[in-house]
């Protein structure tokens, strides 16, 4: 049942305003994956409390 | 269209993260464990327990924390980008597109900068380096997203049947990341005496965890993209 419809593209134009949230999510990963308690107190906690989940997705940690 | 993709996106991301975390949580956190406490019986040079900001039960928790906002988030993009590939790129079906965007997303971000620079455990980094190892990973990570559309591109550009295109754009997609494997700097932060088995294991969660997030994010966001075109196909 698969590929009942092909697809057709989304025009760009509807895209646009739709790829501002891309910098918010990358803002959201960074937090997540690589802050290191730049942002004062605030990412030091963040930091510690996200630490396990850092090591293992990968990223660098301390 | 596009808000139903990016809702969709986030909403199964976000499942799909908290899946790799239960994954984690069983196969990774024992190994989490077992390296703190070799860092605290060899003289921690970093906090983790009673002194530090957040207790080892709390940063276990936040493992689910920590990887339900990454799939949040990863999960976002990969629905923008499937958005802007659907029907210009890659397979034709619903389902395989998402397939194929998982697999190669996994291959680009993870695959590439993990061979070069592996995870590591608590114990093992020196937090002197973090920086410089940081925005290492992330050139790895750039490396393999450029080498992916390296291949894609090169791939259209070859009509000479499957095996010739298929050919072309591995080939395409290699040469950068195996030059960028060999020319950046290599990182061996590994303390003497560390155990070989409890590295391994660790890094073999660690890549397990995310080869579950991106299968169950590819699965299923394709699974709900190709139920969402069955039901306005039926409606049309």
């Amino acid at each position: 049942m698969s590929g009942l419809s092909t697809p057709s593209a989304i025009p760009l134009f509807r895209l646009r305003l739709w790829l501002l949230a891309v910098p918010v999510l990358l803002l959201v990963a960074y937090l997540v994956l690589m802050d290191n308690g730049a942002v004062s107190q605030m990412g030091a906690y963040l930091h510690e409390l996200m630490h396990d989940g850092r090591h293992l997705l990968g990223v660098p940690c301390h | 269209m596009v808000r139903t993709l990016l809702v969709r996106g986030l909403l199964l991301g976000l499942l799909a993260g908290l899946i790799a975390g239960a994954f984690a949580f069983a196969f990774g956190e024992p190994r989490v464990e077992g390296a703190i406490a070799l860092e605290h019986a060899t003289g921690a040079h970093h906090d983790h327990g009673e002194e530090a900001l957040v207790s080892r039960p709390v940063q276990r928790a936040g493992l689910f924390l920590a990887t339900g906002l990454y799939g949040l988030a990863v999960g976002g993009i990969f629905a923008l980008v499937y958005a802007a590939l659907r029907g210009r790129v890659g397979p034709r079906s619903d389902g395989g597109l998402a397939l194929a965007a998982a697999g190669a997303a996994f291959a680009a971000v993870i695959l590439v900068p993990f061979l070069k620079y592996p995870a590591n455990p608590p114990a093992v980094g020196d937090p002197g380096t973090i920086n410089g190892r940081t925005l290492l990973y992330v050139v790895m990570i750039a490396v393999g997203l450029a080498a992916t559309a390296i291949a894609v591109v090169t791939a259209r550009h070859v009509t000479a049947g499957p095996w010739a295109r298929w050919g072309a754009a591995v080939t395409a997609f290699l040469v950068p990341v195996v030059a960028a494997w060999w020319l950046l700097p290599a990182i061996d932060e590994v303390p003497d005496g560390f155990p070989a088995t409890l590295l391994w294991e660790f890094r073999l969660a660690s890549l397990g965890t995310q080869a579950v997030f991106w299968t169950a994010l590819g699965v299923l966001f394709g699974w709900a993209s190709e139920r969402a075109a069955r039901r306005s196909a039926a409606t049309s």
